[in-house]
């Protein structure tokens, strides 16, 4: 098959996925997206069987998703699919509707009732953007005043999705939580993100360390990652001491690169082995 | 491996054969951050990184 790759910059990710279509036998073709122009009522030339995105920016994924699914490519992550994970109000409400257990959830538009609901959740709760990754802008309140000092930094950002409250009970994990991948209904590598940091990311300095994908953690990752939509993705699960395993969020976009690092698991391989499998049907 | 000129401090920075644009590399001179870029031509040279926006990052 002739596989696309879109991208707009090159991380290991990247490359181990084009190194893995070479060495199943096919085609890579890839598609540096800032580089070229797309043209909305024409084919744009590509002669791929399907297309795997891979820009790190979202609003590049999902332009350029957007574009090749109209002119006929199979892209994956689809467009709804990358939404539903990009937006986290979008992936808890999705999350919710199929019974995916997760950290109790609020939404405000406005201080007054975003104080109203972590009231009613307790204290501590974390502030998040409905979209972004890495960590950024995620902030933890430990009482009603930090929460209205993060609620009016929030408030005053020129972009007018941080006037949307996403409120969240804070989790009391051990110093870890796990990611997990979903690729096409199957769960077969996880990691644990070690931290003191009480953000986990592995951006933000997060150690990788392999992790069991226990009966239990699969069934739940299936049920978030079909909720969601399916193809391909990285599901993070926080242990609650209370709770057990509840989903945090959902990522589109997934990088692999400490996965493959510390579990020796050739997940770019997966990927691309279990994508033409389900594609050529 | 071909060499490539850093933008910024003119070093000399290795590329190797298989690079793709958009790849990034560190000037080991100055430590800028550096991107494989391919003009209409299909000459090949280094620019300066866009540096990492709001919307990156799974």
């Amino acid at each position: 098959m002739n596989i696309g790759l879109s991208y707009d910059v090159v991380r290991f990710e990247e490359k181990a996925l084009l190194q893995s279509i070479n060495n199943l036998g096919h085609k890579p073709l890839p598609i540096h997206v800032v580089a070229r122009e797309f043209w909305i009522n024409e084919g744009n030339g590509l002669d791929a069987d399907f297309i795997i995105q891979r820009c790190v920016s979202y609003n590049r994924a999902a332009a350029t998703t957007a574009i090749f699914e109209r002119s006929g490519y199979i892209v994956v992550n689809n467009t709804q699919v990358l939404r539903n994970s990009a937006d986290k109000l979008l992936t808890s409400c999705l999350l919710a509707r199929k019974n995916v257990p997760t950290p109790v959830t609020a939404i405000a538009l406005n201080r007054e009732t975003a104080l109203k609901a972590a009231r009613k959740i307790g204290f501590p709760v974390v502030v998040k953007p409905i979209s972004g990754s890495w960590g950024r802008n995620i902030a933890r309140a430990f009482d009603e005043q930090s929460l209205l000092d993060i609620l009016e930094l929030r408030e005053n950002m020129p972009n007018p999705q941080m006037k949307i409250h996403y409120i969240q009970e804070h989790v009391d994990k051990p110093e870890r939580d796990i990611r997990a991948f979903y690729v096409w209904g199957e769960v077969p590598v996880a990691i644990y993100r070690v931290s003191k940091n009480w953000k986990t990311n592995t951006a933000l300095g997060g150690k990788a360390q392999p992790c069991p994908v226990t009966d239990e953690l699969a069934d739940l990752v299936i049920k978030a990652g079909d909720a969601v939509g399916g193809g391909v993705l990285g599901v993070d699960v926080l242990e609650s001491r209370e709770k057990g395993m509840l989903v945090n969020e959902v990522n589109g976009v997934v990088e692999f690169r400490n996965t493959v690092l510390v579990t020796g698991y050739d997940l770019p391989t997966k990927i691309v082995e279990k994508s033409v499998e389900v594609l050529k049907r | 491996m071909p060499s490539l000129n850093c933008p910024v401090c003119g070093a000399s920075v290795e590329v190797p054969n298989d690079a793709l644009p958009g790849e990034l590399f560190e000037c080991g001179d100055c430590g800028a951050q550096l991107e494989y870029f391919m003009d209409e031509k299909n000459t090949a040279s280094l620019k300066v990184a866009e540096e990492v926006a709001e919307d990156w990052g799974q």
